[in-house]
């Protein structure tokens, strides 16, 4: 075991949670994350393989797929893998071995910070905070947008909770972003 | 004074008073009153002084239109000057103040500039005000400086907060009058999304003024069922107080919504203004249209307004400016509001140019009659009127109502390019031509004036406008409604005025007009600038017709032939706060933060913005009081035993796939297929002009898996480059890309020490012995226990030096390790001062040499690009003009004199020329205090630089007073062999 | 404006940087015997006209896909949008 302490995107030692309105924010760091991405030749036996191991299929375009562990779109032939951290810390290794050959496999776990909003209302949120119709996206969806300059990952589980990934090294600057949303709107 | 003025009815809440104050006095409104209502109630018609001439000035609408009753409302920092009264929504404890005059408004000094009108036309700061030369900076601005402008700012920041909002809708409806309500429940009915955004504070448009009755309700209550209607619907948002000032591509529309503006004060965290960016996927524009007045001889005392705004006084607000009053129209509508006054007990005469006209009602028409004059400085007090006969009949009266028409309000159908045309039924411009994709117009703003035609219109726009979109929409009812015809005859300007005010904001006058055809700035275009109609913050908007009027008569041209200007956003003035949103002070941009900031902050670092990152610039210890003392000192340490440095800002770049190698040879000028695993290699980035565009490293990991490092400044843009190459260019290769720049935190050390503090961290089962793992080695190895990390064996610095990796999270962890572990060592942490000046010693280019005008050749890496592959600007470098003989080359400079600097920026000269730029032998790139050489030091190119190794130059900078030799020495003052790093 | 990217649907062109003229796929063979000359027209010519323009976006806030925007310079109206990487292969190019 390593003895090294982790800290959190906004430098604690814990994640944070809290509420606003109808809202409740919470900083989630347990999420181990892997970029996968198909090769030329990945044909579907290979794709099949990867379904396998996940326990999902590859999604379609800004979709997302499966539960213990999920995968989202992130762009053309390439996905965001997803599991929990405790578990899965070396997830981005399991997955290159597995797929050898086929998929380009890259850590991710520690380039995003990620913040779950739960609760009524979100789209009213949102509203202040992307271009995108975050009101009309079916549940399921992962969106790529911009919310304030910052290049994030929305992905609305439902209208009850979606969850904004950005990068790790602004996280102070996305929750205060998300933070100043939240208050002007409730 | 208290309500001396006011009538029976209106949409004020008599249960609701509010106190306010104005210019100090103190005065009493109702809820539903605007400031500019509630100071007519009170018998107030002087609220302001006009630009240039100070001539005192009272409301001339009751609208956004306003172009003299602007204020400066609020106290403190939240003060804002040019408020429109007739549009400030009165609130308990309102403070007003009226503004450009002074010492007050009833007795304004400035004033004197009325009696100087002759010598204050238009265009008269064209001709005045050139000589003496020196007088302009020193006497003519301050004092222009000083007359400028109408309010005055509180200089405070801005206390409130504004937001920023981006709303999706299937049908946008622009104005919430007859038509607009209408067409917003047509579609909504249809089941389209809905947005209807009216800029006043209560819907319904001119309804709100009316008297006349739609179905079984009074024209106010239909609004108000609609509006009630409306926002029962779940799939219509209803937006008042919101303008939606421009037009833009796509069916994107700028809104902008008044939340706190109405209340006594802002609540903290909640924004005052939002500006809302609406995707639209149809638009309707029912905007209505805006009253155009007549032009006669001192047509702009107090108490003078537009006809129509005179009658919404009366019906929306009950009040009444004066209780005996006079109308100049030339249309019917003009009538209307001396029928509406006289039900309300107020005494009305109207003097109509039309030859044939008659009264409507119970007053006197004064047919083919003109206003000739009027008189009553602070406020009107009576009107001269030239009868048909030609006979002259004074009117004692205390308001006059000017009616010469209606034009649509066609402002946003012009946003993008689009010009209207003159329409002979209405004698206005209507829209016309292009407009906007998805826009459609309905109503008054189409040039349909008609109450029921207005209907009619709104609906028939809904019901196109939901079925293009795929909804089935249903017909509704159009309930019963009057249509009064306005019956126009085009009267524009009374002639022989010589004091007739077309532009009341910027003080234009008739006289202008036609000085302005007299000079032959008779385009439309020169006619607005020469005499600044329309310029003012209402945009001309019951000024521009007159003017083109006038300069069609002196042209002998009719009006379309003069033309119009072209309108553009904001329809109405917004604040420079809104447009900002969040994005002000700190949060201009975001801030990324090093894994390493907590703890460097604890250590007391002094910070340097790089883009968007903050970085350690040094980290004062206790004793130490100029930043000098701190490099100096991180400099030697690091040198002489060990330092730590967070470089996780470089730009990492993993790529991976079957064509890696091929890709890397591609957007590279060096080669790299035959790099073996294992190993770094230093890469130099071209443009595809030849020019140097990034360096960094690429560490092989694998056949198929690099591991690529920019400079911290081109991370995103050298990104984007590289998949402009791989999904443009090779297509076909089999690579992808990810940024990984975030996921690792990776440090620097480096110095004698660097090895023996890193087998300390790095488990016992990896050798890093220099045999194992040599200079420019790399690999994945674990630390602490088996942490995942990875080894670089690159230096910036010349000294022995790594680069290790570990994911972000634990990278806090880390570098509280590294110094613990360095303590026995005297281990030191640098920052970004101290990493320069080591790599300034060490004569590593960086971003200063790659400054975007440089080549391979400058940098003296010419023959870094290959010629046996294609590349990135491998071409265009081998062009001649990138090739001279005599081309700058990278060298170091010394001071002969050791105590002198080698600033940066300076240029060279050879001894005994010519200080000018033909004779320029190149300039200082980077330059800095080398404290283990114990002198000033610099990087520059100079003009062959690398054969004139020892020749003494001569450094100057003639603005800032540089003159001294240097000596042209080798770029590279420490380790030139590199034994360190090979150690 | 609004792009209607091919694989996402209508976005907004914040969301993308610009880059310019598409012929920037037509990358000139550096073998060529008059490959200096190719190249100096490749970066230096460009039609620049008034009216339709295929021209090159990147969507760095989305997914990072390079594509081929057909636009109207005149209307900014935009007529065509494909994966860039579509249009390069249709037309020639490969590794």
């Amino acid at each position: 075991m390593p003895d090294l302490a982790p800290i959190t995107p906004l430098g604690n030692a814990h994640p944070i949670t809290e509420t606003y309105g109808p809202v409740t924010l919470s900083e989630v760091v347990d999420r181990a994350l892997a970029s996968v991405a198909a090769r030329l030749d990945t044909g579907p036996d290979a794709m099949d393989n990867l379904a396998k191991y996940l326990g999902t299929p590859l999604p379609d375009v800004e979709q997302i797929s499966g539960t213990t562990q999920q995968a989202f779109w992130i762009g053309p032939d390439q996905w965001m893998i997803t599991a929990d951290f405790a578990t899965h810390e070396t997830l981005a290794t399991d997955l290159a071995q597995r797929t050898q050959g086929h998929f380009n496999v890259t850590e991710q776990t520690d380039a995003w910070c990620r913040f779950d909003l739960t609760g009524g209302q979100l789209a009213d949120v949102f509203e202040r905070l992307c271009p995108v119709n975050i009101r009309a996206k079916s549940n399921g969806t992962a969106v790529r947008t911009t919310i304030d300059h910052l290049g994030c990952s929305v992905l609305i589980f439902d209208q009850r909770h979606i969850a904004v990934m950005g990068p790790r090294s602004a996280a102070a600057s996305l929750h205060h972003t998300l933070v100043t949303a939240l208050r002007s709107v409730f | 004074m208290t309500n001396s003025n006011r009538l029976s009815g209106g949409q004020i809440d008599r249960t609701k008073p509010l106190n306010f104050q104005f210019d100090g006095k103190s005065f009493q409104g109702y809820q539903g009153d605007t400031l500019a209502s509630a100071l007519l109630a009170n018998g107030v018609r002087l609220m302001g002084r006009s630009f240039k001439y100070h001539r005192p000035r009272g409301p001339m609408t009751a609208g956004s239109e306003e172009p003299n009753a602007i204020v400066e409302l609020r106290t403190g920092a939240a003060q804002e000057p040019n408020t429109r009264a007739t549009t400030a929504e009165l609130f308990d404890g309102l403070v007003a103040k009226s503004q450009n005059r002074w010492p007050s408004l009833a007795f304004d000094a400035m004033a004197i500039n009325d009696r100087l009108s002759n010598f204050l036309t238009a265009g008269f700061y064209y001709k005045t005000f050139m000589w003496p030369a020196a007088f302009w900076e020193k006497v003519y601005e301050p004092i222009i400086r000083k007359a400028a402008g109408l309010g005055t700012l509180s200089h405070d920041p801005d206390p409130d907060c504004y937001d920023k909002g981006f709303l999706h809708c299937d049908i946008l409806v622009i104005g919430a009058g007859p038509a607009g309500l209408i067409a917003a429940r047509t579609a909504a009915r249809a089941g389209a999304q809905v947005i209807l955004a009216d800029e006043d504070f209560r819907m319904g448009g001119r309804l709100n003024a009316e008297t006349f009755g739609i179905g079984d309700l009074g024209a106010p209550d239909w609004a108000a069922q609609q509006v009630a209607e409306l926002a029962s619907l779940p799939n219509v948002r209803l937006m008042t107080r919101t303008t939606v000032m421009g037009a833009y591509d796509h069916g994107i529309y700028g809104l902008v919504e008044r939340i706190t503006d109405h209340l006594p004060q802002s609540p903290a965290v909640k924004p005052r203004q939002i500006l809302w960016r609406v995707y639209s996927k149809r638009a309707i524009l029912a905007a209505g249209a805006t009253e155009r007045p007549i032009v006669f001889e001192n047509n702009d005392r107090p108490g003078i307004m537009l006809a129509g705004s005179l009658r919404t006084y009366a019906n929306r607000w009950a009040v009444t400016p004066a209780h005996q009053v006079a109308v100049f129209t030339n249309n019917d509508d003009g009538h209307r509001t001396a029928i509406d006054l006289i039900t309300r007990g107020v005494t009305a005469t109207v003097i109509d140019t039309r030859m044939d006209a008659k009264s409507l009602g119970d007053y006197e028409t004064l047919a083919g009659g003109v206003v000739s004059d009027t008189a009553g400085r602070l406020g009107l007090t009576s009107v001269q009127v030239t009868l048909a006969n030609g006979a002259q009949r004074s009117l004692s009266v205390g308001a006059l109502g000017v009616s010469g028409g209606w034009n649509p309000n066609v402002h946003l159908t012009c946003h993008q390019r689009g010009r209207p045309a003159w329409d002979d039924r209405i004698h206005a411009f209507a829209p016309a031509g292009t407009l906007p994709a998805g826009m459609s117009v309905a109503g008054a703003a189409n040039g349909v004036f008609g109450t029921h035609d207005a209907l009619q219109s709104g609906h028939a726009a809904a019901i196109e406008a939901a079925a293009s979109l795929g909804f089935a929409p249903q017909s509704i009812d159009i309930p019963d409604t009057r249509d009064a015809p306005v019956n126009l005859t085009p009267f524009w300007h009374v002639a022989g005025a010589k004091r007739a005010w077309v532009d009341q904001q910027n003080d234009v006058t008739a006289k202008d007009i036609k000085l302005a055809h007299q000079e032959n700035f008779a385009s439309v275009e020169h006619l607005k600038r020469y005499t600044t109609l329309g310029m003012a913050t209402d945009q001309g908007k019951t000024s521009n017709i007159a003017g083109l009027a006038i300069m069609a008569e002196v042209a002998g041209k009719s009006i379309p032939e003069v033309g119009t200007t072209m309108f553009r956003p904001p329809y109405t003035p917004v604040a420079l706060g809104a447009l900002a949103g969040r994005s002000r002070d700190q949060d201009f941009r975001p801030t990324r933060k090093t894994p390493s900031h907590r703890w460097a902050s604890e250590q007391g670092a002094v910070f340097v913005e790089v883009g968007l990152w903050l970085r350690a610039q040094y980290f004062p210890k206790p004793g130490e009081t100029h930043w000098r003392q701190s490099v100096d000192r991180e400099v030697l340490q690091t040198r002489k035993s060990v330092g730590i440095c967070d470089v996780t800002t470089l730009g990492k770049i993993d790529v991976q796939g079957r064509d890696a190698a091929e890709f890397l040879n591609k957007i590279y000028a060096n080669g790299f297929a035959k790099l073996p695993v294992g190993k770094t290699r230093y890469g130099l980035m071209l443009r595809e002009d030849g020019i140097a565009m990034d360096d960094g490293t690429a560490a092989r990991f694998a056949d198929d898996h690099f591991v690529v490092t920019t400079t911290t400044a081109n991370a995103v843009s050298v990104y984007r480059h590289m998949e402009f190459v791989r999904q443009c260019l090779c297509p076909d290769m089999d690579v992808h890309l990810i940024s990984t720049t975030e996921a690792w935190a990776q440090y620097s050390v480096a110095g004698p020490n660097a090895r023996k503090l890193l087998q300390k961290i790095v488990d016992p089962e990896f050798d890093i012995s220099n045999d194992a793992f040599p200079y420019m080695a790399c690999g994945d190895i674990t630390v602490c226990g088996g942490l995942r990390a990875r080894l670089f064996r690159i230096s910036f610095s010349g000294e022995l030096a790594y680069e290790i990796a570990v994911p972000t999270r634990y990278g806090d962890a880390l570098i509280r390790r590294l110094l613990d572990a360095g303590q026995e060592f005297d281990a030191v942490v640098y920052g970004t001062e101290a990493l320069g000046v080591m790599r300034i010693e060490k004569g590593h280019a960086a971003g200063n040499e790659l400054n975007g005008t440089t080549t391979a050749l400058n940098l003296g890496m010419g023959r870094m690009v290959s010629t046996k592959k294609d590349s990135i600007g491998a071409t265009l470098s081998t062009r001649d003009g990138l090739n001279d003989p005599n081309a700058l080359k990278l060298v170091g400079l010394r001071p002969v004199d050791r105590t002198k600097p080698v600033p940066a920026g300076s240029h060279i000269m050879t001894k005994g020329d010519p200080v000018d730029a033909a004779h320029d032998q190149g300039y200082v790139t980077s330059a800095c205090y080398s404290p283990n050489l114990g002198h000033h030091i610099a990087l520059a190119f100079v003009k062959s630089g690398d054969t004139r190794l020892g020749e003494v130059v001569r450094l100057v900078s003639p603005l800032t007073g540089v003159d001294h030799d240097v000596e042209i020495v080798s770029a590279h003052f420490i380790d030139p062999e590199g034994d360190r790093l090979r150690a | 404006m609004i792009i209607i990217h091919p694989l996402l649907g209508p976005r907004d062109s914040s969301e993308f940087i610009y880059k310019g003229d598409a012929a920037l796929i037509n990358r000139p063979d550096w073998q060529a015997s008059d490959a200096l000359d190719q190249f100096i027209d490749y970066g230096y010519l460009r039609d620049n006209p008034a009216g339709l323009h295929r021209e090159l976006w990147y969507h760095e806030q989305g997914d990072r896909s390079w594509l081929v925007v057909t636009r109207d310079t005149t209307t900014h109206e935009i007529t065509q949008v494909e994966l860039a990487r579509d249009v390069a292969r249709r037309q020639g190019r490969s590794t």
